[in-house]
């Protein structure tokens, strides 16, 4: 393969302004990393509530959480986020819709878009996790929360919930991990982010190879910090004398 | 203190509480034994409401508990309960274990939920254990600690199913030491048991279930020495020559 390597590319100048390459690496970090953990956060308060629906003893509540997951697992997330972009805008209430369509700068209305599409779902996967948590835990843990006259919301607050986390950290780690690289989609309606810096650099510079070389090299690196990060969590929550979750 | 009316509970077509009429009164401490299967833990689970019931009424201390506008948690809170399995929580240290419903509940405030939780660890012969973690406790001691978490919400009643039958026979001795204390303070006790060493020594009366129906009722000299039904006697042999 005739291919002249080319490293120093990221510190050419792009031809727009002051900017060298590497800026919009930069740049496409800073997005991927705002919508991801923006995105997270969503997931995991959304999931646990989810979660914590699907084991309660009602069958209303339950059956309106497996509806969610349901709903939000089987449908392909590029499908949810063109949904989100391009279809519920319209029906949004008239306030809403001008604020949205005309207050917003692109970039923050495709941000507000991929941000909501993927923390709810992301929320799916989490309340399966949370749901298994729970039910992983013996039954007497709910009845010993129940004798000491704590109402439901306590027995989850202090008894369940807890433990239950302790035990999903291993799986909510790598659903971490799939939020920042899910995070992609959001190249496809115009966002800014990583991936879409690596394209529109490939496309200024024609260095095609290395800016994907590049581009990998950052979500390797990112989620490896996310997995020490997560291992690091795990180890101060373990509790002493207790094996889950590994040695 | 505890008042059973006619209590009936079906489990699908299984009859597991067939017209129970019992009384324990303040103070009082009533063994509860019977075969495998026969309803016992289930009647002692209808105390506080773990197990709800389809005829009948229970009343604990002047409170209807199958009435639904009971509070339950409230009554929950003064009926302290003692599982087979301990049930401590396992993510929380010792006194953390003890300390968490009154905390919780009752709003005590963390240092005098503290102080009372050692006194308490004292009195099961635990003080020693407060930072360790149940894992890290034998059963026996993991179920003095459970008998300590019941003790501080400072419950007018302690319900104990078969706080004994999930431990090692050496561990045995210590849990129901600290039962015949509690006993001999005057708790009100009701206990699903097979140890009737304990029966004999302590209980006021021993209550006999099987399928769901109370067929002996009697002070413990009696029931061992003269036991009325043919069930009883049978499940008394097996209990004393388990070969035969």
């Amino acid at each position: 393969m005739n291919y002249n390597w080319d490293w120093g590319v990221f510190f050419k100048s792009t031809g727009v302004g002051q900017e060298i390459y590497l800026d919009w690496f930069v740049s496409g970090l800073g997005w991927t990393i705002a919508v991801a953990l923006v995105a997270w956060i969503i997931a995991l308060i959304l999931g646990a509530v989810l979660g914590v629906m699907r084991t309660v003893p009602n069958r209303l509540v339950a059956g309106i959480a497996t509806a969610y997951v349901e709903l939000f697992r089987n449908v392909p997330l590029l499908v949810q986020l063109f949904i989100w972009y391009f279809l519920v805008p319209d029906y949004l209430p008239e306030g809403l819709q001008t604020w949205f369509k005309q207050d917003l700068s692109p970039a923050t209305s495709a941000y507000v878009s991929v941000v909501v599409c993927l923390g709810l779902f992301t929320a799916a996967r989490v309340c399966e996790q949370v749901r298994t948590g729970i039910q992983a835990l013996p039954r007497g843990q709910a009845y010993a929360g129940l004798a000491v006259g704590f109402n439901l919301v306590q027995v989850y607050r202090h008894v369940l919930l807890p433990q239950a986390f302790r035990i999903i950290i291993p799986p909510l780690t790598s659903e971490f991990l799939n939020v920042f690289k899910n995070s992609s989609v959001a190249s496809l309606i115009g966002l800014m982010e990583l991936l879409a810096q690596t394209r529109q650099t490939a496309e200024f510079s024609a260095n095609i190879f290395e800016a994907f070389t590049l581009a990998t090299l950052i979500y390797f690196v990112l989620n490896m910090s996310l997995m020490v990060f997560m291992g690091w969590v795990e180890r101060r929550v373990r509790v002493p004398g207790l094996m889950v979750g590994g040695k | 203190m505890i008042r059973f009316i006619n209590v009936h509970k079906w489990f699908k077509d299984l009859h597991v509480l067939n017209g129970i009429d019992l009384q324990v009164a303040q103070g009082e401490v009533v063994v509860v034994c019977g075969p495998s299967g026969s309803g016992k833990s289930t009647l002692i689970r209808t105390v506080n409401q773990l197990e709800s019931i389809n005829e009948g009424e229970i009343w604990v201390d002047g409170k209807n508990v199958t009435d639904p506008k009971t509070d339950l948690n409230a009554l929950r809170a003064e009926v302290g309960f003692v599982f087979q399995h301990f049930n401590l929580y396992p993510h929380l240290s010792v006194l953390d274990n003890i300390t968490l419903s009154p905390m919780r509940v009752k709003k005590m405030e963390r240092v005098a939920a503290e102080k009372r939780a050692e006194e308490l660890l004292e009195r099961v012969g635990l003080a020693h254990k407060k930072d360790a973690f149940p894992a890290q406790l034998s059963g026996g001691q993991q179920q003095r600690v459970a008998i300590a978490r019941g003790l501080a919400m400072q419950p007018q009643v302690m319900l104990f199913d078969e706080p004994t039958s999930a431990l090692d026979p050496e561990m045995i001795g210590e849990v129901l030491k600290v039962m015949k204390d509690l006993a001999e303070s005057g708790m009100t006790m009701m206990v699903v048991t097979h140890e009737m060493g304990f029966a004999r020594e302590v209980a006021d009366r021993v209550v006999f279930v099987d399928h769901g129906r109370i067929l002996e009722e009697a002070p413990p000299e009696e029931f061992f020495m003269r036991p009325q039904h043919e069930r009883a006697q049978q499940f008394l042999r097996q209990l004393l020559t388990p070969m035969n």
